[in-house]
This record gives C-alpha cells, sequence and structure tokens, in this order.
C-alpha cells in the first residue's frame, strides 16, 4: 500500500505540475489570471513529491522485500540509519529526492516569493514546471523506485560496504539540495527573460536561492572530500574524478553567479552575464546528472549503468539547455545595459572574477569530456586527471585568489583611491612564505608553493574589509564576505600543506614492532578479530605518540558478506597540529602485517575552510534575509 | 552581446550532445589492448612454473613456426572453461606456450592435472613483470605469434570454441 | 566475465578474483632513498590502474596494481628516470595509462583549450570594460 501511495503521489504531482505549466503560459500570454492557481499547484506538487520521498523512506526503513529496489539495494541485518539512507544510495531513490528537492523548490517559490511582477513570477513558475514535469516523467516512465516485486524476495541484496557510512546520510541530501536549488535561478532566469523584466527586483529574488543552493554545493562537496578521504584509505581527498568534477562545474557556476547578482543587485549591470550564468550553472547541473548515470565515463562513483536512461536523461537536457540557450539568445539583445563603471572598479574586478572563474569551469568540462570526444574522433582511449588540471587550473586558480584579496576593497563604479596600499602587508607577507617555500620545500610542486604564498597573503587581506568598520554596525553580508574569502584561503593552506608536507610510511610490521612516521612513534600493539552488525574484522592496536600523551588508534580490515568485500577503516587521529592517518592491509606468510601511515600537518584545514566559505554564505543569506525584511517593515 | 557570440553557445551544445548521444549508442568497450600487436615480442626469459615442463623464454616464440602464447592462472575462474577449448586448439595442431600469472608451482600442478596440459613450455611470471611488458591487463589472454617472434593478434578473454576456427585461421596466416 | 570482476574491483576488493600469492616486493614498501621514493610516488599517482575504474595505481589495492608499483620502484631504484618508465607503459598500453596526456597531436586541443578560452573570455570581457569605459 505505501509503495503504491507513493507511485500514485508521484503521478498526481506529474499532473499537477502540467497544469500548472499549461496555466502559467496562458497567464503570461495574458489569457487568464492565474497567479494564485499556478503558486498553489506549484506548492501542492511539492507536497505531494515529499509524501513519495517519505513512502520511500517507510519502505526502506521497513525493509519491505516486496518492493524492488529494497531487494536491490538494503538487507534485513543493515543497520536502521543505513536503511535510511540506502533509499538514496542508488539510482532510482536519488532520483526521486531529485525531483522532491525540485518539486519543494518550486513549491517555496510559490509560496514566499512576493517581490516579482506578477508575470515574471508565473512565467518563472511555469519554467519550474516544466522542469519537473520532464524528470517526473523520467521517474515515472524509466526509474520507477516503487516497482513491486511478485513473488516478494527472501532478502536483499545488501548495501554497497563503502555507502554504509554516516557520510551517505549527509553527502547526496545537502548536494542534491544545492544542484536542484540552483533550478530555481534558472527558472527566474527564463522567466525574465521571456517576461522581459531582467533587473535588481529579479536579483533580489534570486539572491537568496543562489546562495542557498550554493551554500549546500559547497558543504556538500566539502562533506564528501572528506568521506572520500577517510573511506578510500590513501589519504586522498580530490581525485578529479568525473563525478566529481560533475559536482565542482555547478559549483563553480553558481560561484559566479553569486557574485554576478551581488552586481545585478547593487548597480543594475551584469545583466546578460548573470541570465547566462543562471542558465549555465543549473545546466551543469543537469549535465552532472547526465554523466553519472548514463554510464559513458568511468568512474568509482558512477551509478548502475543504464544506456536507456542515459538517453532520457540526455534528452531532457538538449530540451532545457537548448531552449534556455535560444531564449538567451533571443532576448540578450534587449537587455538595457546597466550603470556604467571604470577599468578599476569593484563590478570590473568581478567581471574578471566570473572570466577566471568560466574559464576554469571550461577547463573541468573539456578536461572530463575530452577523452570522450577524442575517442569519437579518432578511436583513441587516452585519460585526463590530476596532472592536466592542476597544471592548467592550478595558475588560474591562483590568480583568481590575488582577485579575491583586490576585489572587496574595490568601490563600486570607479575606484580612484590607492586600495592596494592595503594590500602591501599581505604582499609582503605572501612574499616572504613564497621565498620560504622554495628554500624550505624545493621538492615541492610550484603550484604548492605558490598555494602557501597565496593563503598566507589571502587571510589577512579577506579580513581587511572589516577593519576600521564597528564590528556590530558591519552589515552580516560584509561579514559573510570576509569570512567566505577567508575559509577559501584557509581551504588553499590546507591543500597546500598537505601537498607539501605529508610524511607516508609503509611498514609490514609484527606485533610488539614501533615504527617512525614523522614525528610520531608508533607502537604496532597486535591485531585481533571484531565483529559488527554485518561484517567481520581484523583489527589493529597502535600506540601513537610524539612527546607527549599516548593516542591509541584501531585500523580494521573489514569483510563484509552481502555483497562479499574487503574495504579498509582507516584510523585517524587529529590533533591541533594535524592528521595521523593509519591503515592496516594483509598479513604475509611470516606473519608480518601490512600497515600504512601519513602524518598530514594541516590538512584539516582543507574541510575547515570549505565549511568557513559555508558558514560565511550562511552569514551573507541572513544578511540579505533580515534587510529585506526591515525593508518591508517600512512601507 | 552580439548575435554571433550568442549563438556559439548553441553550436557548442549541439556538438556536445551530439557526442554524448553517439557514446550511448557505442557498446561501452572496456578493454585495455595492447599496443604490442605487429611489433616484436619483448624479451624476457622465465623460469619454469612446474618442475617437469620446460621454462618460457622470448626466444623460443621467434623459432620459425608460429604459436600461441596464453597468459593464464590457476585462481582464474575462466581460464578453467577455456582449457578444454586449448586442448581441441592443441589437437588440431595449434604450439601453446603458456605463462602463469603469480602462481606456485603447486597451484598449477594441480591445475594442469584437472584440466590437462596442452602447454609446451610454461613460464612462471611472479610478479606480473612480463605480462605487463606484453601490455597485457588480465588474465586469461591469448597471443598469436608469428614464426619471427612478432604478436600479430592479442585475443581477451577466455577463447570460446566459436573463436577457435579464427584463431587456426590467424596462425595458418601468419605461417 | 571480466567485466564483472573489473565492476566489482571498482569500489572494494571482492574476495574472488583474487590470487594465492602475497603482493609483489615493492607494491607496499617505501624505496630507502628517499628522493627516490618521492619521485616513484609522484610518477604513481600518474599512472592509472588498469583493471580499476577510474583510480591511480597509488590508490588502488588491486593486485596489478601492487605489481606496477613494483615495477615502479624497482626501475626507479634502478636508476630510471620516470619519464622513461611512463613511456615505457605507454608504449604497452597507450595514452590511456597515464593521467598527464601526453604531448602527441592526439592531446593538442586539450593543451591548446585553455589558452583558447581565456583569450576569447578575455576579449568578451576586455569588450565589456570598454564599452563601459564611455
Amino acid at each position: 500500500m505505501t509503495a503504491e501511495a507513493g507511485l500514485a503521489a508521484l503521478w498526481l504531482a506529474a499532473a499537477l505540475s502540467l497544469l500548472g505549466l499549461f496555466l502559467s503560459v496562458l497567464h503570461v500570454r495574458g489569457k487568464l489570471e492565474a497567479d494564485q492557481s499556478v503558486r498553489g499547484l506549484a506548492i501542492v506538487q511539492g507536497l505531494l513529491c515529499l509524501f513519495a520521498f517519505a513512502m520511500l523512506l517507510v519502505v526502506f526503513a521497513r525493509t519491505d522485500l516486496s518492493v524492488a529496489l529494497v531487494v536491490a539495494n538494503s538487507h534485513s541485518a543493515k543497520p536502521f540509519i543505513y536503511k535510511i539512507a540506502g533509499a538514496w544510495g542508488n539510482h532510482e531513490g536519488s532520483m526521486l529526492l531529485w525531483v522532491t528537492v525540485l518539486g519543494l523548490s518550486g513549491a517555496a517559490l510559490g509560496a514566499f516569493s512576493r517581490q516579482l511582477p506578477s508575470r515574471t513570477m508565473i512565467a518563472a513558475l511555469g519554467a519550474q514546471a516544466a522542469l519537473a514535469l520532464g524528470f517526473h516523467a523520467f521517474l515515472l516512465l524509466a526509474s520507477n523506485p516503487f516497482a513491486r516485486l511478485d513473488p516478494a524476495a527472501a532478502e536483499g541484496r545488501g548495501l554497497n560496504p563503502l555507502l554504509q557510512d554516516p557520510g551517505l546520510a549527509f553527502h547526496p541530501p545537502t548536494l542534491y539540495l544545492g544542484y536542484v536549488g540552483l533550478s530555481v535561478a534558472f527558472s527566474l532566469a527564463v522567466g525574465a527573460m521571456l517576461a522581459g523584466d531582467v533587473d535588481r527586483q529579479l536579483g533580489r529574488a534570486m539572491r537568496p536561492w543562489v546562495l542557498g543552493a550554493w551554500i549546500f554545493l559547497t558543504l556538500g562537496i566539502t562533506a564528501g572530500s572528506y568521506w572520500a578521504y577517510y573511506e578510500l584509505g590513501w589519504g586522498g581527498w580530490w581525485f578529479w574524478d568525473p563525478v566529481e568534477n560533475a559536482s565542482l562545474m555547478p559549483w563553480l557556476a553558481a560561484t559566479a553567479l553569486l557574485h554576478s547578482v551581488a552586481v545585478l543587485v547593487a548597480r543594475n549591470a551584469l545583466k546578460a552575464w548573470t541570465m547566462m550564468l543562471a542558465v549555465i550553472a543549473f545546466s551543469m547541473s543537469m549535465v552532472g546528472t547526465f554523466l553519472v548515470r548514463s554510464g559513458i565515463l568511468t568512474s568509482v562513483h558512477a551509478f548502475a549503468v543504464d544506456p536507456t536512461r542515459g538517453a532520457f536523461i540526455l534528452i531532457l537536457l538538449g530540451l532545457y539547455v537548448t531552449a534556455a540557450f535560444v531564449l538567451f539568445a533571443v532576448r540578450a539583445g534587449k537587455l538595457r545595459e546597466g550603470a556604467p563603471f571604470e577599468l578599476v572598479s569593484r563590478e570590473a574586478a568581478i567581471v574578471v572574477n566570473n572570466l577566471l572563474l568560466t574559464v576554469i569551469l571550461g577547463i573541468v568540462f573539456i578536461g572530463t569530456l575530452y577523452p570522450l570526444m577524442a575517442e569519437a574522433v579518432t578511436g583513441e582511449k587516452l585519460s585526463v586527471g590530476a596532472p592536466y588540471f592542476n597544471a592548467v587550473a592550478g595558475p588560474l586558480a591562483i590568480l583568481l585568489g590575488i582577485l579575491l584579496a583586490v576585489g572587496p576593497l574595490l568601490s563600486w563604479r570607479s575606484e580612484s583611491r590607492p586600495v592596494l596600499r592595503k594590500l602591501a602587508l599581505p604582499g609582503l607577507i605572501a612574499a616572504t612564505v613564497l621565498v620560504i617555500a622554495f628554500l624550505a620545500w624545493p621538492q615541492s610542486t610550484s603550484l604548492t608553493k605558490f598555494g602557501l604564498a597565496l593563503a598566507a597573503g589571502l587571510a589577512p587581506a579577506a579580513i581587511l574589509p572589516l577593519i576600521g568598520r564597528n564590528p556590530l554596525r558591519t552589515p552580516l553580508a560584509i561579514w559573510g564576505m570576509a569570512i567566505a574569502h577567508l575559509g577559501a584561503a584557509v581551504a588553499v593552506a590546507g591543500m597546500a600543506a598537505d601537498s607539501a608536507f605529508t610524511v607516508e610510511k609503509l611498514a609490514a610490521s609484527r606485533p610488539g614492532e614501533t615504527i617512525e612516521v614523522g614525528p610520531w612513534l608508533v607502537k604496532f600493539e597486535g591485531v585481533r578479530p571484531v565483529a559488527g552488525p554485518n561484517w567481520t574484522a581484523v583489527e589493529a592496536e597502535l600506540r601513537a605518540s610524539r612527546g607527549g600523551g599516548v593516542h591509541v588508534l584501531r585500523p580494521q580490515s573489514r569483510f563484509f558478506t552481502d555483497p562479499p568485500t574487503e574495504t579498509n577503516e582507516a584510523a585517524i587521529k587529529t590533533v591541533m597540529s594535524g592528521q595521523l592517518y593509519t591503515v592496516i592491509g594483509q598479513s604475509d606468510p611470516e606473519g608480518r602485517w601490512q600497515l600504512r601511515f601519513w602524518w598530514k600537518p594541516l590538512v584539516t584545514l582543507i574541510w575547515f575552510g570549505g565549511g568557513l566559505v559555508g558558514l560565511g554564505g550562511l552569514l551573507a543569506l541572513i544578511g540579505h534575509a533580515r534587510r529585506a525584511l526591515r525593508r518591508r517593515a517600512y512601507r | 552581446m552580439s548575435r554571433a557570440l550568442r549563438l556559439l553557445p548553441i553550436i557548442l551544445i549541439v556538438w556536445i550532445l551530439g557526442t554524448f548521444a553517439w557514446k550511448l549508442v557505442q557498446p561501452s568497450d572496456p578493454t585495455v589492448r595492447s599496443q604490442l600487436v605487429n611489433r616484436q615480442v619483448p624479451a624476457f626469459a622465465l623460469p619454469a612454473a612446474v618442475p617437469g615442463v620446460p621454462p618460457l623464454r622470448s626466444s623460443d616464440l621467434a623459432t620459425g613456426e608460429p604459436r600461441l602464447l596464453n597468459v593464464f592462472a590457476s585462481w582464474c575462474v575462466p581460464c578453467v572453461a577455456e582449457a578444454s577449448v586449448l586442448e581441441e586448439l592443441h589437437a588440431k595442431g595449434a604450439k601453446i606456450e603458456g605463462i602463469a600469472i603469480r602462481d606456485t608451482p603447486g597451484a598449477v600442478a594441480a591445475f594442469l592435472e584437472r584440466h590437462g596440459n596442452p602447454y609446451t613450455r610454461i613460464g612462471s611470471d611472479r610478479n606480473s613483470r612480463v605480462q605487463l611488458a606484453l601490455g597485457s591487463a588480465g588474465v586469461p589472454e591469448t597471443f598469436v605469434i608469428d614464426g619471427k617472434g612478432v604478436i600479430r593478434l592479442q585475443h581477451i578473454g577466455p577463447i570460446k570454441p566459436e573463436d577457435v576456427p579464427g584463431i587456426l585461421a590467424k596462425l595458418e596466416e601468419v605461417r | 566475465m571480466r567485466l564483472l570482476a573489473l565492476l566489482a574491483l571498482a569500489l572494494a576488493t571482492p574476495l574472488m578474483a583474487q590470487s594465492n600469492m602475497p603482493p609483489s616486493y615493492w607494491a607496499y614498501r617505501q624505496l630507502p632513498d628517499a628522493r627516490q621514493e618521492a619521485q616513484a610516488q609522484a610518477l604513481m599517482q600518474e599512472l592509472r590502474c588498469l583493471v580499476c575504474q577510474g583510480q591511480s595505481i597509488a590508490d588502488s589495492d588491486a593486485e596489478l596494481a601492487g605489481d606496477m608499483r613494483d615495477l615502479v620502484r624497482r626501475r626507479i631504484a634502478a636508476g630510471e628516470k620516470p619519464s622513461e618508465i611512463r613511456a615505457w607503459l605507454i608504449d604497452r598500453y597507450g595514452d590511456w595509462v597515464s593521467y598527464r596526456p601526453s604531448a602527441a597531436p592526439i592531446a593538442w586541443p586539450l593543451w591548446a583549450a585553455p589558452i583558447i578560452l581565456l583569450i576569447f573570455g578575455g576579449a568578451i570581457v576586455a569588450g565589456r570594460l570598454k564599452r563601459t569605459k564611455s
């Protein structure tokens, strides 16, 4: 019954989005006054999707083995949290999550967005309904999560052990809120271009959505990076894997969009850029969904491969993206230029910022797809990985970092003051660190050295906009900007530190031996068998110390039965100055165990920085919201 | 923005979507092929894998007569099925040399006893070094090598009964 | 069958497709010379695991990846340059085995693209900034 209720809700929601689209077209053409109806339909449709998703959760929570999806991805012996999180740890369930967020975004847009003229708003809701319709069709026709299995199976096939981790509970939902939140920016842009109404008001309406989606994307990517770091057992935190790139591309577009919208609101300028970026951002979300689910790119993260599903998404993607870009091509000429600005001004800095971000986006896009293109044209296979991206996007990222220091200090319209003087001290710090890096760590890569220097200079520079202001009277949005930029500096510091300072030690040890890892002395006490709810493991006891107290670490080598796999569970000790990362491998016939150690100074800054960036965004979001409420109160 | 500029994204989109569509339609081929086809077998000298069966050197592959080089292992499940097909090829006159990957003498001996021994020589490649030198990426794989020691064909995966005529024909062709 | 094994190897080591032998000597041992080990490590990060779903041999527990690490370390210890070892592997497996795209003609558009993007984007931006000046 539960599954059928969920399925019925989805069909109803699809029908309502069709109706909503129809009514919005009539309203925009002036044939009908349907403002309330379209808004209402959007709200109901969102709630129906939420209900359907709740039904999916119920079905997984109960391990209902008459539902095919549960049988394929769950097991009655699984821990409860993974039964729930397993609902979205597969293609159909995650697609339902996608559609639910899409529906709820439309609902929120319809319910709370009041500041735009009715025609623009309804056009936007119509665009959102069109998106929903396509993805509902995909879900219902090609990826039904509620399909029944008759007769019901005796037991499920279990969830991939690598996914049985708290990361699964957090990472996908957060990312989807980001990806799909960008749909609202897309719809607002399409709606505004259709209605011919691109101005400050649109910027104000769009900004919270862009900010919100961007915050979730930032946190989702950060969480995903940390999850891969501790799960995969080798201490890497980014692999330029196609699926990772698929999440990075919308983020890059959203970051550029965020800054562009700020200019639209402040100066009523950069209209064409903002519209284009809004379209690109969600397009990248859809491209990402396609790449991950179609199987055309090999990746550790990819879902089960199905070319027919891939074809469906490709058609949807093709329709939406082409339509949006055609609309842009037709309407962009009519966008009236906003207020002019000088070469040295904040607007100009943001234009250059957009350029750099877009070029980096292009590089990631090209690098990810080039193997595919090359194979299509020549039949030969090649691989594009970290060496390419670091070599090409790295220098641009450094330039972007420098811009981050300069931009916020410039005034709108025209900057005539000698602001560069304020950057003298940060510049000096950066130069000093660069020299030290060349002398002390000559074997590290150039990118690493410049990264260290950039982080050292950018951190104080990011706080400069706050200096000289009364902290209590500084708008929250300025705090947000400073903290977000500071977060970027912190993250870069972590990345460069990981590259420059990491010490690796591989050992084949017998119990009782001590291994030296950088400043640490690690005593291998021994191994013992342990068991969990659906696994057994060999657990090592390690006692690590570096002068002070002793830390106990227990890395495991785990064996799962459903499906039969072996994984490494790293044991990580976090101290103020970094992390000691330990892994146990196989034993050899002579009784020695493979142990792998990494001492990674300052590596946690990577994710701490990511968190700060998200926090900065959140402060800005709250700051803008408070201002908007205050403005409404005055009217 | 000029009109031409605004049309450019659409052209790019069509091109990219076209490539995606092409790739969807293509059957996915994840096999990694060796680049040494039509090139000389790299020089190697492997110890014997099993007492009683001679060891394998690269010079043994350039004696004037075309041979099959079969890369296998006792722990490789598809090799079991392939064993009978190799017997068939051997019976039809093909000379087969073997390389046992990451294997012990005892395990190889047991495998040969259970599934037959169509091999003239078997080399033991404990660390996959010769396998890497050949451009092979898994087991089982079979190479057709002509009399001069040049690799003329790489067959990835187990040889199935329907592949036998093709392999025999290739052996004849390179004679 | 190999495809199944490949897919299973993708994320974690399955307990079926493994040999009976321990890993090669240098698969999980570092070279005693720190500089050589750093060279080997840098190269291993750039070589693609032949049986995995998109991992370098430095990040994989697959047996063949271990054997490749053994090969790399052995040769670096013997004095070979990383570029020579990479070339040797590309000679056997094609450009696919190297995560660093080569300088071969097939990769020229890849290296040219960022430059073209920058020039193109720069031209658009320059045009925009010039317009606002008046």
